[in-house]
């Protein structure tokens, strides 16, 4: 492998988040490091979608600290996070369903767009040069995740594989440090998961993306992720390598006591 | 002091009224998701059924000068808003299952103007009124407590206590019969109230036959105030800052939101108004809405969602 | 020529992108334009002027503008009136206030002041969404109403807000009568028309659809709400506060705020869910179908009426309008709540296939 993992670049600090009376997250701590594949598990309702969430600023969490390249952020917000250069997926897709393919990746662009309004209103030089080195650009992450043909479909009549594919796609277009990966292979056949875990270690492996991913299926997990934290009931039960975490009694008792 | 209570008693009784149609926007809301544009019409519409078959009726049956004629006059309004309400759930909501927002609320705009239409076809377009006895004289209350006492409007006291016994009514059926359980499972999740058979469509007609009556009472009273006449359809513009303050599906939410507004109104105009040429009455509510809801956005009652993701 | 996409290679990303990257399209572009400002006026009488096209002109530009705030950006407004008088008002102002002032100048800063009104008023959309935001845009509405009928400095004194103008030209082209008046709005229309499909097939464009079918994620991947939504707000603004400046000293030469009332709001709300929402072409067909539809029925009502031999009387006719009106919106939300464009672009998607069905 031609990667190398470095020093950690994303640091939790006690991070504890409730929703009225519902206690998501409790002071959870750990850290990821540069260019690894960090995996973050648990049953059903453990606080893995929360734990992205507050990463990047889209839940603030009532107490703990984010550090992300030395910078200390109690209050994250989603706008600051991607300027940092984090970017992710998501559980339930999000995309626009409104637009094709093509302006969904456009809009991963957007932090790098530097015209104006006015000059976009006359699709004058500078708007017009960026919009064709942006499509270029996207054109790449279309030919990287393999939809060309569907590059001019509304997303909406999508299947649900491929929409998985275009909301990471968009992620991608933004050209991030970390990527936040919710559930990428949820609800995919044996063949879609392969090419998403393909993907994936591609984006890894050649662009040096550190990835944080929750997912639910353990050999995709044990398989492709360098070190893996676990979640249950909002507390962090295990944090560890593969082996390590396998053979964690706590794991093993959350999940034989889960419905899985 | 005496002047200000004056004012502010006036306000809430004012309150009280736009606490009625609010309610009829609630319900209506909570039921179906629809936010319903045409409660002014409907006012207008109950109303000027309501003149009209009061001036009809005891002509048809020799019932002149008698209180059977108005009361007569008021159940036939009430069953045609019975119709009016089965022939809006029949012809259009429920053609128009699962729609956005904004296609309900201009969908209710058409409703609005085919009543306006036929209310002013069937019943004519001239300016009527409705006399249900109502007392016209004020009072002066406590003299013995302020110089000069208290003057309240008799009309506007006992339109406020009607309004306010049906508030009250409408909260018990809500909250404590069957239908109006129904009702509130129907508000909550569309789909899971169908799979445990309750009927939507009965429910939606059973909705709308309410906010009919609320219309119809409100018409009465308003227009029994101020005339009937094609300016009533407005009343509903005048509640809607109501709705927003108290927040779109609390019923408590419009009944506090209503007084709020009512007093906000009365006192503006009285204080404010005379200071920037006056009139503001209209704006003022929405603009004290609009205040709240940059601070409190979830309105009055309304808890605070963060969305999923 | 037969409607067909295939066989147009693209080589680049520039003749993707193009505005109209179907042959066929461009050509009917040029020709509707051509058509509109060579062969109508050619055609049409000051009638039809007057009752039909300036009408049609300027609303669409209305409707343009709402439909890039309610369709591309998702916020729905029933305060477009507001912005229209806000428009006309203004632009009343710099044309009565400043000696000399070049009208097409005053025109466009009164939509310029529309827009800045239009961020002030955007900003409960900052916190409050759909229906909510809904009825707080009515706030623009009953506060505008009331200033320009109250305060007498935005009228130049004028009794109850009517003001009139006189005299209108650009640059010695004088534009007093139908036909000027119509060139002079379809110019500008072209230019706003213009301006907007360009805005949303940019960036910025992007921002606002985004926002409208995703907030949450849009924020995620950089987009900032509040640049998103206030911009909307300022340019749909701008655009409908030009064309209620049109309005009132084109169209009309003297009025009074009543000519910009909640009525006209709901009008334009309308005319961009009937025509399409999100659809800079279903703005014109929307535009076209509130226009067209009193007038047709005015018409043809007393027609029918004379066919069966009843005398319908000026009021049963105004009344019949209202129940045609209103049955017709709830009949067309029924049918096709995506409106007219999307009737419009099935029919191009079937056209492309043409002869082959599948
Ligand atoms: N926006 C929210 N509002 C209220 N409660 C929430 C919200 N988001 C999450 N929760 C609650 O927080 C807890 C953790 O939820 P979270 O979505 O993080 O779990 P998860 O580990 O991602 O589960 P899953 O595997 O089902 O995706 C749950 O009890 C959930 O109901
Ligand atoms: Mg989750």
């Amino acid at each position: 492998m031609s990667r190398q993992i470095g020093e950690v670049v994303l640091d939790l600090k006690q991070v504890s988040l409730s929703f009225g009376g519902v206690k998501a997250l409790t002071g959870i701590s750990f850290d990821v490091r540069e260019h690894e594949i960090r995996a973050i598990i648990g049953p059903n309702g453990a606080g893995k979608s929360s734990m992205l969430n507050v990463i990047n600023g889209v839940y603030r969490p009532q107490e703990g600290e984010i550090i992300l390249r030395g910078q200390r952020f109690t209050k994250m917000n989603p706008y600051k996070a991607a300027q940092a250069g984090i970017s992710r997926t998501f559980q339930n897709i999000a995309l626009f369903k409104g637009m094709n393919v093509i302006d969904n990746l456009m809009t991963g662009r957007n932090l790098k767009i530097r015209s104006n309004l006015i000059q976009q209103a006359f699709w004058w030089g500078p708007a017009r040069r960026e919009e064709l080195e942006h499509r270029a650009k996207v054109e790449e992450v279309i030919d990287f995740l393999e939809i060309q043909h569907i590059r001019k479909t509304p997303v909406g009549r999508l299947p649900y594989g491929l929409q998985k594919r275009v909301d990471l796609g968009r992620a991608l277009a933004m050209e991030p440090s970390i990527l936040l990966l919710d559930e990428p292979m949820a609800g995919m056949n044996v063949e879609e998961k392969q090419d998403m875990c393909r993907f994936i270690l591609d984006v890894n492996d050649q662009f040096g993306t550190t990835i944080v991913l929750i997912e639910h299926d353990m050999a995709v997990v044990m398989d492709i992720s360098d070190r893996v934290v676990v979640l249950d009931y909002g507390k962090k039960i295990g944090d560890g390598d593969p082996d390590a975490v396998r053979n964690n009694p706590d794991v093993i008792s959350a999940y034989l006591g889960a419905s899985h | 002091m005496g002047f200000f209570l004056e004012t502010l008693i006036g306000g809430l009784m004012a309150g009280m009224l736009y606490s009625l149609v609010a309610l009829g926007f609630v319900l209506i809301f909570k039921a179906s998701g629809v936010f319903n544009f045409a409660q002014g019409a409907m006012v207008l519409f109950a109303a000027l059924a309501m003149a009209r078959f009061a001036e009809w009726i005891p002509g048809w049956f020799g019932l002149e000068g008698s209180y059977l004629g108005t009361a007569a006059a008021f159940v036939v309004a009430g069953a045609l808003m019975f119709v009016v309400a089965w022939l809006i759930e029949r012809l259009v909501l429920r053609h128009l299952v699962n729609q956005e927002g904004a296609t309900l609320l201009m969908a209710t705009l058409g409703i609005a103007y085919v009543l306006e239409g036929v209310g002013s076809s069937l019943f004519g377009s001239s300016i009527y009124t409705i006399d249900v006895g109502m007392p016209k004289d004020p009072v002066f209350l406590f003299e013995g407590t302020f110089a000069g006492g208290l003057l309240i409007n008799k009309e506007d006291f006992i339109a406020a206590l009607i309004a306010a016994v049906l508030v009250g009514l409408l909260t018990l059926f809500f909250q404590k019969t069957t239908t109006g359980r129904a009702l509130r499972a129907v508000a909550d999740d569309h789909q899971a109230a169908q799979s445990i058979g309750i009927p939507l469509n009965r429910i939606w007609v059973i909705v709308w036959c309410v906010a009919g009556l609320v219309a119809l009472v409100a018409g009465v009273i308003w227009g029994s105030k101020l005339g009937v006449q094609f300016s009533l359809s407005t009343v509903a513009l005048r509640a809607l800052p109501v709705v927003i303050l108290g927040g779109l599906t609390s019923v408590p939410g419009a009944i506090i939101g209503g007084l709020i507004i009512g007093v906000g109104e009365k006192l503006s105009e009285v204080y404010i108004g005379p200071m920037v040429g006056g009139g503001i009455e209209i704006w003022f509510a929405y603009v004290l809405a609009l205040v709240f809801l940059l601070f409190r956005p979830q309105g009055l009652f309304g808890e605070k969602i963060i969305d999923r993701v | 020529m037969l409607y067909r996409e295939n066989g147009q290679f693209k080589t680049s990303y520039a003749a993707d992108q193009q505005i109209f990257p179907i042959t066929q399209d461009r050509w009917a572009i040029i020709g509707i334009l051509v058509f509109a400002f060579v062969a109508v006026p050619l055609l049409v009488d000051e009638y039809m002027f007057r009752a039909i096209l300036i009408p049609f002109v300027i609303l669409s530009l209305a409707a343009l503008g709402v439909n890039i705030l309610v369709g591309f950006c998702g916020q729905i407004t029933l305060g477009a009136g507001a912005f229209m008088a806000v428009g006309a008002y203004a632009a009343y102002n710099f044309h009565i206030r400043v000696e000399g002032m070049p009208l097409l100048v005053s025109l466009l800063l009164g939509g310029l002041t529309a827009a800045a009104v239009g961020i002030v008023f955007g900003i409960p959309s900052l916190r409050v969404r759909g229906l909510y935001l809904a009825v707080a845009t009515l706030a623009a509405q009953f506060f505008t109403d009331w200033v320009f009928l109250r305060v007498p400095w935005f009228t130049d004194n004028a009794s109850s807000g009517s003001v009139s103008v006189s005299n209108l030209q650009v640059m010695g082209w004088q534009i007093n009568n139908p036909l000027n008046k119509y060139l002079f709005c379809l110019a500008i229309l072209t230019v706003f028309a213009l301006m907007a499909k360009n805005m949303t097939r940019s960036a910025i464009g992007r921002q606002w659809m985004a926002i409208r079918d995703m907030d949450v994620a849009a924020e995620v991947i950089g987009i900032r709400p509040l640049f998103a939504k206030l911009s909307a707000f300022a340019v749909s603004s701008f655009f409908v506060g030009t064309a209620g400046a049109l309005w009132g000293f084109v169209h009309l030469a003297s009025w009074e705020p009543a000519a910009f009332s909640v009525d006209r709001s709901f009008q334009l709300l309308f005319m961009v869910i009937i025509g399409g929402l999100g659809s800079i072409m279903g703005s014109f067909f929307g535009a076209a179908f509130i226009v067209v539809l009193p007038i047709a029925l005015n018409q043809l009502l007393p027609a029918i009426g004379d066919l069966v031999g009843v005398e319908i009387s000026t009021a049963g006719i105004s009344h019949a309008e209202l129940i045609i009106f209103g049955g017709l919106i709830v009949f067309f939300l029924i049918k096709e709540p995506h409106g007219i464009a999307r009737l419009w672009s099935t029919g191009k998607e079937k056209l492309r296939l043409w002869p082959f069905p599948h």
